[in-house]
């Protein structure tokens, strides 16, 4: 008997790390992805590997997610993150009075740090606002945003899994109730053909909702567009979080030689129309002075907006803000009678990997297979064996 | 908002083959960078094809010719352009997969063996100094592997065998900071007739590399350490 086959939907963070995780429990698979691998959502972000600490007080379910997977990638990545910590900084009275309860937050999310003294937080951070009033360092770190789901997919691709770039699921092919593979349009060859599955895994982020309605069925996913603005010069080599409730513009992670302020927060129907609101790259440079004053007058290398894939309420939210950052893994033959069809959405860039053991875990058992996860222990090849096919 | 004209080279293998420009006329506000009219025009033409990441110049994959002349479309402001009309292309010396779409395979074929580590030491802050007790922090490396040196450089369009800027430049790296890696073999790589020696000291890379690498400098650091290499080892 053959491996069982199954198709992944989209080539972000989600699927990249799905692909690895399949492929070491001995499932063939192949990922379709419309345009350039990690050109939707995924390339798009920050590039924070997130200690947690940012959901601490009030989406704990992400942070324990975030610390949790935070430790996990720098074993099976390493050489990958720049890791100079986070700081989250007070500056006025009403960050001061979110003290104890982000302290009391990183206890119980288990997220390890250390409040340091104002002097000692501007001797390392000599561009961080002076009025600082308290400081406490999380193990926050940067990562590149494309190159960390490379080491997914350089992995998974080494391993057998096939990773077909500019190929447009058209329709999702369905036998009654049942998924059993995918009709796609190859945009090199102007082909249209259809790809057989024993299981097709809808992991298309901000696009989720588009694919699961080819199957008559809805996901309760919210694209929820944020502004980000790189400005020229490293101002800091750690990453600088207001320590308040997230909010806008109340972070600057440092990466190469430039520093990035984020981020913004509204919602859209269509993560295909992002529109750039100039008003956000004002607030992005005024609240990012907060933290670093220089940077108010940093030339701006570019402004851009990213659609991230939250799970949404269904009675419908309005800036983003109010939904949680974890992530859901739908089973469609449970939740609509849809058999062969599953659909992983929401979560971020730095829980990817537990995104995807969730998921493989529903899929190898419809499957019928008994494999346990790998991807906590084994080592991804570097990015640039992704690139290397014939090698 | 200012109306412009773009032109954009299509190629699909035996379907639009030979290429063909199409043109479209698009509004274009100050904000607007050639990735972003990219972007606009796909959702009426799903066919268009071309790579694309992190929207502002850190991941190196949008490297494309503008009017000519290699940038990373996603930080080549459009209207900064001066012209009402202008013309997209994919880079040069590299096999053309479709549209805008080149293959980054004979790129990373001749730059991975270097094994660059992603991870440098930190320079000092544009502003003020940690103080001497802090640790040393870490960054990425400036090279965004995208290709725009290769695509300008005029040796690799008439030799293919030459190792090229970017791998030559990130050998200089490895031999400027070895994190570990093995000094000696990468010096042995680039120690050649189509290594560091082939280069015409055109600067073509340095002029379009978007990061501040500058390859082209850092061939010559190549040759200048091998040079004292040897004659240390004639007395």
């Amino acid at each position: 008997m053959g491996k069982p086959h199954v198709v992944i939907v989209g080539g972000g963070a989600t699927g990249a790390a799905l692909a690895h995780d399949l492929t070491l429990r001995g499932v063939r698979v192949t990922i379709v992805e419309r345009g350039e691998v990690t050109s939707g959502t995924t390339g798009r972000h920050h590039g924070l590997l997130h200690s947690g600490a940012r959901y601490a007080v009030k989406d704990q379910e992400s942070a324990k997610e975030c610390i949790q997977e935070n430790m996990i990638l720098r074993k099976i990545a390493p050489g990958t993150f720049e890791l100079n910590n986070g700081l989250f900084v007070a500056i006025t009275d009403e960050d001061m009075a979110y003290h104890d309860a982000f302290l009391a937050g990183l206890e119980t999310c288990a997220i390890p740090y250390q409040e340091i003294t104002t002097q000692e937080a501007l001797q390392r951070e000599p561009n961080l606002n002076p009025a600082v009033k308290a400081a406490v360092e999380v193990p926050d770190g940067t990562m590149d945003a494309m190159r960390l789901p490379l080491r997914f997919l350089a992995t998974a691709q080494h391993n057998g899994a096939v990773i077909k770039t500019y190929t447009q699921v058209t329709k999702l092919l369905m036998k009654d109730k049942t998924v059993v593979g995918v009709r796609v349009r190859d945009h090199v060859t102007e082909k249209t053909y259809d790809i057989g599955a024993d299981l097709v895994v809808n992991a298309a982020g901000a696009w989720s909702d588009k694919i699961a309605a080819m199957a008559g069925v809805h996901v309760p996913m919210q694209p929820s567009p944020g502004v980000l603005v790189a400005v020229y010069g490293r101002w800091n080599n750690m990453v600088l979080n207001r320590m308040h409730r997230s909010g806008d513009g109340d972070i600057i992670l440092p990466q190469r030689t430039l520093s990035v302020i984020g981020t913004s927060s509204w919602v859209v129907k269509d993560p295909d129309q992002l529109e750039m609101k100039k008003e956000h790259i004002e607030l992005m440079y005024k609240m990012g002075a907060m933290l670093v004053p220089a940077v108010k007058n940093a030339p701006m290398r570019a402004a851009w907006a990213a659609a991230r894939p939250l799970i949404g309420s269904e009675s419908g939210a309005t800036t983003g803000r109010e939904l949680s950052r974890t992530f859901k893994c739908f089973d469609h033959e449970d939740r609509d009678n849809v058999i062969g069809f599953v659909t992983i959405t929401g979560g971020k860039a730095t829980t990817a990997r537990g995104m995807a053991e969730v998921t493989a875990n529903v899929v190898v058992e419809k499957l019928g297979l008994d494999v346990a996860c790998r991807t906590r222990e084994v080592v991804l090849l570097p990015h640039t064996a992704y690139y290397r096919r014939g090698v | 908002m200012t109306e412009v004209t773009f032109k954009i080279f299509r190629y699909k293998p035996g379907v639009i083959d030979p290429p063909r420009y199409d043109t479209f006329k698009i509004e274009v506000d100050e904000q607007m960078s050639v990735l972003d009219v990219l972007e606009k025009l796909r959702i009426n033409d799903e066919t268009l094809t071309y790579r694309h990441s992190c929207h502002h110049g850190s991941c190196g994959t949008c490297g494309m010719l503008v009017n000519g002349k290699e940038v990373l479309a996603c930080v080549a402001n459009v209207l900064a352009l001066g012209t009402t009309e202008v013309t997209v292309e994919p880079l040069r010396n590299a096999p053309l997969v479709s549209d805008l779409v080149v293959s980054m395979e004979p790129f990373f074929n001749k730059y991975a063996p270097v094994e660059m580590p992603l991870i440098r030491q930190s320079e000092y802050l544009p502003e003020g100094k940690p103080s001497e007790e802090v640790g040393s922090y870490t960054r990425y490396e400036s090279c965004l592997e995208c290709g725009l040196c290769l695509s300008a450089c005029p040796v690799v369009a008439t030799d293919p065998a030459y190792l090229g800027p970017a791998a030559l430049a990130a050998a200089a790296r490895v031999v400027q900071e070895p994190r570990g890696q093995d000094v000696p073999a990468i010096l042995q790589m680039v120690d050649n007739a189509e290594g560091c020696w082939r280069c015409h000291s055109a600067m073509e890379c340095s002029e379009v590399c978007p990061n501040d690498v500058d390859p082209g400098s850092m061939i010559m650091y190549l040759r200048q350490h091998l040079i004292s290499d040897k004659l240390k080892h004639l007395f």
